[in-house]
């Protein structure tokens, strides 16, 4: 379809780009009134003492329909896992119940003050708790802050305890090791923790080199910052010797729990040897990605860096209940508030409605779909690392690119006109013209099955009609964007004087 | 209950097709030593209705605020939430949606934010805006990390009239080593520039300050500001947005950087999280800016569009190199905050800071006159102040607390430095009548 297809009239409703919403309604539209002020006016000079706004900024003005429309417009050019397949490798878009939704927002969560007095939030500190318990017991690490906000934030929030650890124990160190498999926020978050990266290459298997793991370890080197299930969705077989060569030079272990979904209930980090790991609730525990966030990233440690968690840390007391404590050691506090509660309800919802054999059902399934979308796809499109997989795995445009000249990023566009979310593409960084798929639990075999032949008819379609590829998508709210434009002339913000 | 829409039926065809009547051989790569071997030590699960039911019976067991007549604020706020705003965070267009990463299915999410942006630039008087950090916090904290990077300066001077959280936040930072913090401390509850200036130095990479700070009053933006440019180093402010529409924005001081938590824009309490950081600085220092940015650009049809921009400051690419560690953000709190804004308007939001003001003011007045309280402080304050309770500030909460109220925030519970403080904020939320037995209540203790 092209802008000026005669079936389409100009404006037909919905489909392509929405007037701004500063550029709606007129300059007397209002949404929400103000009540009447019901005490005295006072002089805003006066009490502010001259620091009075005098241009007011300029913020949208419309009406409560004007608002409904405009988000709802913007809503129908928006891709979500109730929309369809969202295989997106290493985020875990699996489906978010409702019942999560539904009771974040009870008055008894959703109204609670972070400063209120304990004896009045006694069911939110229980469900910190009781969340805590559940993730000590599938990660097998006792310590839980459940503090950070993310990911990343979780990653540097260990790094700070480890920090804190090696210098007490007299034992500052300066390097952390990092495969280059990783994913960006590694490396990001090591630095921001003041320590250096060194970089290591991952071994023929795509597993962590060995040999390459202890000639980058001594005493200098503070952990190893590692992934497992790894970013090509493989358990790491030699996963013991690996944290034991780490704690041979002091060093401590840390595991990016991103693909924690591939593991409840068979096995545990804790087990396997790593010190400190974080959880994204936000992809194994089912919380929704928000469009970008809010998420939680929840790290779970050993006994011995227990003391460094930051704080407070809710606490079941012996009378039964529940209060706030600090570790004596403790790094301090990573955010506001005790975290991204909202978040906790939603994970905690989805535990107890699963429970112990449900979780480990979930990882099961998404790790059978995963083999199971892998066997059929590895004959047409190269799968570089052929193991059975977890609950993720990485296959390669490559042969795409050399004989049709179409890159992953062509199949990628091309999904979106068969309304399938692409994968998650070029990461990790080692795997050439990288598609990484990620079906989760959550998808049907049906559309299991539609994901893979839609995958099989874009390398029919890469050898017939490469520009077919090259020019996709066509039937996506807009097509594909000018990206070197956005940088050279970056337009940031809508501005009240172009609205003239 | 189970989420998995896959039959055993179907299990099995899998199983099949891949070659294995097991699913643990898929499981072989675990060494034999670290398999769990026996099942979680978790409860059963549950059917939707019982797992409603414990959750509720956990929410039952808190007073939330939300239910009492509440003064508590220091840094998050009971203001009201438009009907609007959670019918649209509930799309789940938005909420199931991950990051924006393929623009031509994510319009929705990047208009959003680049209008998010716009409204955090219009609020602040600032040039550019992120789409959101974590909180308040981390972004005050982001702040002074970018000071340091652009003026490749190694101290802060951060006002010791800041949320003494974020001050905690900041230090915890700080143990990495990349910045020093220095604290300026605090006078009749405001810093006073002159005693900033001793601080402040040509190794100053940024003088951070909160204005309102944490027990509500305005600091003198005007002198620190230039105190800051005195130095060459970074004014870097701190705003409750709120209040966005009667107090002058940061700009007018000469801000570099403007942060603040976004929560009191369109986001429930929610025991402190999830809110949302906001980050805007002055258009010489987009490239260091932390976080993701939406721009405006075409499609191959020349029509308008939104997508990511300015990648090349952030983790996917420039690894440890990157401006921040940041990836998730707060987007879906960023929404929630342009539909509030969009529904009040700025006059609206001119009119919620007027009856904050005006009855923050009442409010002190009223608990002054029942003779329970002294006033330590005669700043200047917008929506929020602190007065000095003659008893026992955590006795009379809980009495009030069975009388139906949250009698503002116990500033000894937070720190020892402020006990027998109580720090009072007051929305548009809070009625005349409301605050007549507050005081009258208290009165009567
Ligand atoms: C492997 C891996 N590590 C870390 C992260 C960062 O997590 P977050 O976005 O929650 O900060 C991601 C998220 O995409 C990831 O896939």
């Amino acid at each position: 379809m092209t802008a000026s297809d005669a079936r389409f009239p100009k404006d037909a409703p919905v489909r392509g780009p929405r007037a701004l919403i500063f550029e709606t309604g007129s300059p007397e539209s209002r949404c929400v009134e103000a009540p009447v002020l019901d005490v005295p006016e006072i002089s805003l000079d006066e009490a502010l003492a001259g620091g009075v706004r005098t241009q007011p900024p300029a913020l949208p003005h419309v009406t409560e329909v004007e608002i409904a429309r405009h988000y709802h417009h913007l809503a129908t050019m928006n891709f979500g896992v109730d929309s369809g397949p969202y295989p997106l490798g290493s985020c875990t878009m699996k489906y978010n119940p409702r019942l999560n939704e539904d009771v974040c927002r009870l008055e008894g969560f959703a109204g609670l003050h972070p400063y209120q007095p304990l004896e009045t939030i006694q069911g939110g500190l229980g469900l910190m708790v009781g969340l805590a318990d559940t993730l000590a017991e599938i990660t097998g690490l006792p310590g839980v802050t459940l503090q950070p906000a993310a990911g990343a934030h979780g990653e540097f929030t260990a790094m700070m305890m480890f920090r804190a650890y090696h210098t007490a124990m007299g034992d500052p160190r300066k390097r952390v090791v990092i495969p280059d498999a990783a994913h960006g926020t590694n490396p990001a978050s090591v630095h921001m923790a003041g320590y250096e990266v060194t970089t290591i290459a991952s071994d023929a298997n795509g597993a962590v080199d060995l040999e390459a793991l202890k000639a980058a370890l001594d005493t200098d080197v503070a952990a190893l910052m590692l992934t497992n299930p790894n970013t090509l969705g493989l358990f790491d077989p030699n996963i013991v010797a690996i944290t034991e060569a780490v704690h041979a030079v002091g060093a401590l272990a840390y595991c990016d729990g991103a693909n924690m979904n591939a593991i409840m209930g068979k096995t545990r980090p804790g087990d396997m040897g790593f010190d400190a790991m974080h959880i994204n609730l936000h992809k194994t525990f089912s919380t929704p990605h928000g469009g970008g966030g809010p998420g939680a990233g929840p790290v779970c440690v050993t006994a011995a860096l227990a003391p460094f968690l930051p704080g407070p840390l809710p606490v079941r007391l012996d009378d039964g209940t529940y209060g706030l404590g600090w570790t004596d050691r403790s790094i301090g506090r990573v955010r506001s508030s005790f975290g991204n509660f909202g978040v906790f309800v939603r994970a905690y919802a989805y535990v107890l409605a699963l429970g112990g054999d449900g979780l480990r059902a979930a990882s099961e399934q998404a790790v059978l779909s995963a083999n199971y979308m892998k066997e059929k796809l590895k004959g047409t499109y190269p799968l570089p690392y052929d193991r059975p997989c977890m609950h993720e795995f990485v296959l390669s445009g490559s042969r795409l690119r050399k004989e049709h000249g179409v890159h992953t990023l062509d199949v990628a566009k091309r999904l979106l006109d068969y309304g399938i979310h692409p994968p998650t593409i070029y990461f990790p960084l080692i795997v050439d013209e990288s598609i990484m798929f990620e079906p989760t639990e959550t998808e049907s075999l049906e559309d299991i099955d539609r994901m893979i032949e839609v995958m099989l008819t874009i390398a029919a379609e890469a050898a017939s009609d490469p520009d077919l590829l090259h020019g996709a998508p066509y039937s996506t709210p807009v097509r594909r964007l000018d990206e070197a434009r956005a940088v050279k002339q970056p337009d940031l913000r809508w501005r009240p004087s172009s609205a003239e | 209950m189970r989420f998995s829409p896959v039959s055993c039926e179907h299990r099995e065809t899998m199983l099949r097709a891949v070659g294995v009547t097991d699913i643990d051989e898929l499981f072989e790569s675990v060494p034999a030593a670290v398999r769990l071997g026996r099942p979680l030590d978790l409860p059963d699960g549950l059917s939707e209705m019982e797992a409603v039911s414990s959750l509720r019976a956990l929410a039952d067991a808190n007073t939330p605020a939300a239910r009492l007549v509440s003064f508590a604020g220091a840094g998050c706020y009971d203001h009201y939430i438009p009907s609007i705003v959670d019918h649209v965070v509930r799309r789940p267009e938005f909420f199931t949606a991950y990051t924006p990463y393929q623009p031509e299915v994510s319009q929705g999410t990047l208009q959003n934010i680049y209008e998010f942006q716009t409204m955090i630039c219009e609020l602040t008087g600032m040039d550019v805006a992120n789409a959101s950090m974590y909180d308040g916090a981390t972004a005050f904290v982001e702040a002074a990390l970018m000071a340091s990077r652009i003026t490749r300066r190694h101290k802060v001077v951060v006002m010791g009239s800041a949320h003494p959280e974020w001050r905690v936040v900041l230090r915890t930072y700080a143990a990495s080593g990349n910045i020093e913090v220095v604290t300026c401390p605090v006078e009749d509850g405001v810093v006073s520039p002159a005693t900033a200036a001793l601080l402040v130095d040509d190794s100053t990479a940024a003088l951070l300050v909160s204005s309102p700070n944490f027990v509500g009053h305005l600091e003198d933006l005007a002198a620190l500001g230039e105190v800051a440019q005195a130095a060459g180093a970074l004014f870097v402010v701190s705003v409750n947005p709120i209040l966005s529409g009667v107090l002058e924005p940061p700009s007018s001081f000469g801000a570099d950087i403007v942060v603040g938590e976004g929560q009191p824009l369109g986001n429930p309490m929610s025991l402190g999280g999830p809110g949302l950081g906001f980050f805007a600085c002055r258009q010489a220092h987009l490239r260091q800016l932390p976080g993701r940015i939406v721009g405006r650009t075409v499609d191959v049809d020349g029509r308008g569009a939104f997508v990511l921009t300015m990648q090349t400051r952030e983790q996917h690419i420039r690894r440890e190199k990157a401006t921040s560690n940041i990836c998730s953000n707060h987007a879906l709190n960023a929404l929630a905050a342009a539909v509030y804004l969009s529904a009040v308007g700025a006059a609206g939001l001119e009119s919620v800071g007027r009856a904050c003001v005006a009855k923050a003011h009442y409010l002190r007045e009223a608990l002054l006159a029942t003779g329970k309280f002294d006033a330590p402080y005669s700043a200047a304050f917008a929506n929020e102040f602190a007065l000095r309770y003659k008893g026992d500030p955590a006795v009379m909460h809980a009495e009030m607390v069975r009388r139906g109220f949250l009698a503002g925030v116990d500033l000894g519970a937070i720190d020892p430095g402020m006990d027998g403080l109580v720090l009072f904020a007051v929305t548009e939320k809070r009625t005349r009548a409301e605050m007549d037995s507050l005081a009258k209540e208290v009165a009567s203790l």
